[in-house]
This record gives structure tokens, C-alpha cells and sequence, in this order.
């Protein structure tokens, strides 16, 4: 994701001279090809946080737009009130971008555990909020928050979803890309996570339950239109992030359904537990201990449809969720 | 006007705003008035009629506490009707107790907490030195302010980059939110602490209009570095019974201190 959306900059810095990218002295052989082909739009700030956000809506304010970049909480928490005061309340147009969303630096620690930033930067008026969930829409939506007015904050992984994007689509923020269509249940993701849904869906597929899959790149404006066709037209929501319970994708997604009355038949939020990470490990090994994995999300799926069938419906041998059915799905995960 | 002229009707403004808003900072307010005077009595390249014009000075009011006097100085000088002043705090009005450019013509950039302006002066004055823009940053800021980490990150950043575009200005009243600067943080050797970051350091009597007028116009300083003024000032400067208190950092002055504090700005 990190090379994908490099890639994209250095296009829009080519075309368009007010691109500036500002790093917090991080970056190290990936930023190079950037520096190297806009010398004049490149500028390493040093480890210093704070001023890194406030010289980018400085930039900003004189015309600019501004793409901050580092590690995991570093160009947010670190500098939340310069983003807050500085950027968003003068609509700055400031784009801060880190690398390493969720458990992207799982072995290094804590510190690098980036799990609460879309619950906070959320809660921000005047932010966008986006993480995408392959290498194509972080490509995509670097380019879009270009056109975005504004201040924007963009999450990339290290991990990625297989392409998922046809020849023929469009990337637009704010709008959810179904990924895959199903009546089942729907799968709303956000970030690079997305490849672990996409996996739970297709062990479901085999269960005979019919998944569709929402791609929810943009947290902040959501994409009302998806929740609602998700809760009327299938049999239940699953939101899944790599990122704390409290105030992330799951919340936003259910703050949809109960301000609009959409309510969903089934509802589940998949995340991470309001605790600290201490003991460490690789993104995927620490996924599979939050229950995050493919085989987790699809587990859980599955008990969370049985639990909200009708009492009716699981006796009544004839319907998709009856005893044999029911015997078999326990058995799978 | 004259800026003599101008810091006096701003000292009134800060009282009376103060007063009716019955909020706080009015000492901090005079202790600034005159840098803001002389500011705004012909250093800025301001129009009040056009006030986005790309090459204005850029003002950032840092400590955005005392941003009384500065909404003064913006009516006085055309931003916005004087009427509209003494709506300070009060319900409704878009003149709040900490500066804010929202609805308020002249008001470059909002702050309230502190250690924000320098970081921001930054980022103009970088973006104005690469595209050789006319305009020059001036930022005031506050003593107790530099305890703040993110100024002296802004201010090695700045002496780095050699903006030269740059000013700063420090309230230096030496007496903070709790007590003294001294007994807080001590800050000296202050100038040295600048000059150590790369920048060129004045020190002047931050009340003498003249000097104020000599330092903020002085181009043949240091061409290649920014400029720190340390502007030695006295807080609440112009009402007697405020002078250097503590208590006046947050007092509202009411009643027969009202009438004392206007008798003496007359």
C-alpha cells in the first residue's frame, strides 16, 4: 500500500506543483523516489511531530496541499491538537498519512499499535477518513484527496487485499465498493483487513451462506446508502477492523442503523478489546489472537446467524438454518 | 491615528471588552497593546478593505488569549465596526475570549493553545521564501508559552531553514498563568536560547514605540536568519492596580474597578 500510494504521488506531484510531501523523518528507501524526482516539494521536518502539522497548514494556508507522512500514531495522536486547532478548523489543506494502520508494526510494540486513530480522528469536524483496504484504492484514494478539500487522514497497511477492483470501476470517497455480492449476511470492512473478510467469505461460501462484501474505505463521510441496503436486503451485518471497538468502523456503522431505524436482523462488530497489546507478533499472528483471522471472522459469522434465526426457523427441518444444517455449521469453525 | 494613539484606545477596548464579557486575560491584553500599535499603526501591510489580499504581512497572535487587543486594533483600523467590540464573550458573538478567524475579518489564523503560531509562521514563511513571495510572518507569542515543546521544534526549523521572512515577537511580562516565569520555567538565558536556534535576537522596551518601529522595520538586520524580539513588558501595562498581578491574568474588572481602570486610560 505504502509503495502504491508513493507511486500516486509522484504522478500528482508531477502534474500538479502545489503537491507537497513533509515527512517526519521516517520513510527510509521508500520516500527516495519522491525526494529524488521533487526536490522542491519534498521536505524532511525531523522528528518533530507537532511542527510537521503546523509548517503543512502553514504550506497549506499559502496555497499548497500538503501530504504529512509517518509511522502508525506518530502524525495523528502525537499532534492531534495541531490537526485539530490547526488544520481542520482552518479547513487546511492538509493530508496526514500513516503507514502501519492496526497491527501493520505488530512485533514492534505498543507504541506502534495503531488502534484507536479511527475512532479519534473521526470525532474531528472537518476530517475525512480513510483507509483503504488494497494496494488499488490506496492508489485511488491518494489521488481523490487530492480533489478533497480540506483536511484528510489516510491509513494504509502493510497488508493488502488481493485486487478486488474491476477495469471498470470507480473510486470515489465516501462511497463503499461491494466487493462481492451476497444475501446472506454483509461483511463491512475497512483498511487491509479487507483480505481477511474476503477470506471468511469464501469459507462461508462453502456453507452455502451468501456473504456480501463492503469495502469501507471511508469511515468519515460513511457511506449511508450501504448500511441501509445491507441491513433491509440481507440477513444481518458484520463489521470487522483492526482497531479498537470503541469508536471505529462497528460504532459508526451502528450509529447508522439506530439514528435511521435500519435496523439490521443480525449485528456483530468484530474488533479489538478497549486493552493494550503487550505480548507481540507478526499482523497475522496477532489478527488469529483477536479473532481477527479469516477462520475467526467466518466463526463468528456463523454463530451470530444461528443465534438470530427464530426459534421457528432452526426446528423446521425445511429452511436453510434447520437442525442438520445447524449441526453441520457448528461443527466447521 | 498615531500608534500612541491607537494602543491607547486598544487599552480601553481590552478593559471595557473584558469587563463586559467578564472575561479573563485583560492583563495580558496590556501588556500587548503597544507591540500590537505599532503592529498595526503601519509595520503590517494590512488593507481593511481587502482583507485576503495575497500580499499582506501575515499576523499570528499566538497567545490567543489576549486576542482582545487585537480585535480592537482590527475595528480601530477599519476590519470590522468598533460597535461590534464589546460583544466579547458574549452569547452568540464570533469575538471569543481566545482569537478566532472565523467571522472575523483581519483575524489571520485562530489559536488558544498556546505553542501553535510559531509551527504555523513556519509553514507561510517556508512557502513564501521558495515561491519569493513579498510578505513577512509576524508572530506574538507569549513568555510562559515557550515552555511549550512544538515553539522550540518551530524554532529550530525556522533557524535551519534561515527564514528570514520570519518575526517573532515575545510578551516577554515575565509572569505566567500560576506565578512568575522565573519561579515557573526559568527561561534565561532567553536571548541566548534564541540566538543558539539560529536566529537574530533583539531586546527592546516593549511599551517605547519608537524602538518597537525600529526593530519590526530594520531590514538590515541579518538578512539570512529569522529575528526574535524580546519585548520586555510590564502585564496589565496602563492600569496601575494591574500592573505585574497575577490576579489579573484572570480578574474581570467590574464596578468601581471598571471606573478606576478608565480613569486611568483616559
Amino acid at each position: 500500500m505504502r509503495d502504491a500510494f508513493v507511486d500516486s504521488l509522484c504522478r500528482a506531484a508531477t502534474a500538479d506543483k502545489r503537491v507537497m510531501l513533509l515527512t517526519g523523518d521516517l520513510g527510509f528507501g521508500v520516500l527516495d523516489r519522491f525526494a529524488n524526482e521533487h526536490p522542491d516539494q519534498y521536505l524532511n521536518v525531523g522528528v518533530a511531530e507537532q511542527n510537521l502539522t503546523g509548517v503543512a497548514t502553514g504550506l497549506a494556508l499559502d496555497g499548497h496541499i500538503v501530504f504529512t507522512y509517518s509511522i502508525a500514531n506518530f502524525p495523528t495522536l502525537r499532534c492531534l491538537e495541531q490537526i485539530r486547532n490547526d488544520a481542520c478548523y482552518h479547513n487546511a489543506n492538509v493530508k496526514v498519512v500513516a503507514i502501519g494502520g492496526g497491527f501493520s508494526y505488530g512485533p514492534l510494540g505498543m507504541s506502534h499499535h495503531a488502534t484507536e486513530d479511527l475512532a479519534i480522528l473521526r470525532a474531528l469536524p472537518n476530517m475525512t477518513v480513510v483507509a483503504p483496504g488494497d494496494d488499488w484504492e490506496a492508489a485511488c484514494a491518494t489521488t481523490a484527496l487530492l480533489n478533497t478539500p480540506g483536511t484528510c487522514y489516510l491509513r494504509l497497511d502493510r497488508s493488502s487485499a488481493s485486487a478486488t477492483a474491476s477495469v471498470v470501476e470507480r473510486f470515489e470517497i465516501g462511497r463503499a465498493r461491494t466487493v462481492r455480492n451476497g444475501s446472506d449476511v454483509t461483511l463491512v470492512s475497512t483498511g487491509g483487513i479487507l483480505s481477511d473478510v474476503i477470506d471468511a467469505a469464501d469459507l462461508l461460501a462453502r456453507e452455502q451462506i451468501s456473504c456480501r462484501v463492503v469495502s469501507m474505505h471511508t469511515v468519515k463521510p460513511l457511506d449511508i446508502e450501504t448500511i441501509r441496503e445491507a441491513a433491509q436486503e440481507t440477513g444481518g451485518i458484520v463489521t470487522v477492523e483492526e482497531h479498537g471497538l470503541n469508536g471505529g468502523l462497528g460504532s459508526a456503522v451502528a450509529e447508522v442503523c439506530m439514528d435511521f431505524g435500519w435496523l439490521p436482523r443480525m449485528f456483530l462488530r468484530l474488533g479489538l478489546p478497549p486493552e493494550f497489546v503487550s505480548a507481540v507478533g507478526s499482523q497475522a499472528y496477532l489478527r488469529k489472537e483477536h479473532g481477527l483471522d479469516g477462520h475467526s471472522i467466518a466463526r463468528q459469522t456463523a454463530s451470530a446467524l444461528l443465534a438470530a434465526v427464530p426459534a421457528a426457523l432452526q426446528t423446521d427441518r425445511r429452511t436453510a438454518f434447520g437442525p442438520a444444517r445447524r449441526r453441520r455449521l457448528s461443527r466447521s469453525y | 491615528m498615531t500608534s500612541l494613539e491607537l494602543a491607547a484606545r486598544i487599552r480601553r477596548h481590552v478593559v471595557e471588552m473584558t469587563s463586559k464579557g467578564r472575561s479573563s486575560h485583560v492583563a495580558s491584553g496590556l501588556s500587548i497593546a503597544d507591540i500590537v500599535a505599532v503592529l498595526y499603526g503601519g509595520v503590517l501591510r494590512v488593507r481593511p478593505a481587502d482583507p485576503q489580499w495575497p500580499e499582506r504581512d501575515r499576523f499570528i497572535l499566538s497567545k490567543g488569549h489576549a486576542g482582545a487587543a487585537v480585535y480592537a486594533a482590527l475595528a480601530e483600523k477599519g476590519f470590522f465596526p468598533v460597535e461590534r467590540l464589546i460583544t466579547h464573550c458574549q452569547d452568540g458573538s464570533h469575538l471569543s475570549g481566545h482569537v478566532s478567524h472565523k467571522g472575523v475579518p483581519g483575524v489571520e489564523f485562530s489559536t488558544g493553545s498556546l505553542g501553535h503560531g510559531l509551527g504555523v509562521a513556519c509553514g507561510l514563511g517556508y512557502s513564501a521564501k521558495h515561491r519569493q513571495a513579498p510578505f513577512r510572518i509576524v508572530v506574538l507569542m507569549s513568555d510562559g508559552e515557550c515552555d511549550e515543546g512544538s515553539i522550540w521544534e518551530a524554532a529550530l526549523f525556522a533557524g535551519h531553514h534561515r527564514l528570514s521572512n520570519l518575526v517573532a515577537i515575545i510578551d516577554y511580562n515575565k509572569i505566567q498563568s500560576l506565578t512568575s516565569v522565573e519561579e515557573t520555567l526559568a527561561l534565561e538565558p532567553f536571548a541566548d536560547k534564541w540566538r543558539a536556534f539560529g536566529w537574530y535576537v533583539s531586546e527592546v522596551d516593549g511599551h517605547d514605540h519608537q524602538r518597537l518601529r525600529e526593530v519590526l522595520t530594520n531590514q538590515t538586520l541579518e538578512a539570512a536568519r529569522p529575528h526574535c524580539i524580546l519585548a520586555h513588558t510590564t502585564k496589565g501595562k496602563g492600569v496601575t492596580f494591574m500592573e505585574r498581578s497575577v490576579l489579573w491574568h484572570y480578574r474581570s474588572p467590574q464596578n468601581e474597578e471598571l471606573t478606576a481602570a478608565l480613569m486611568e486610560l483616559k
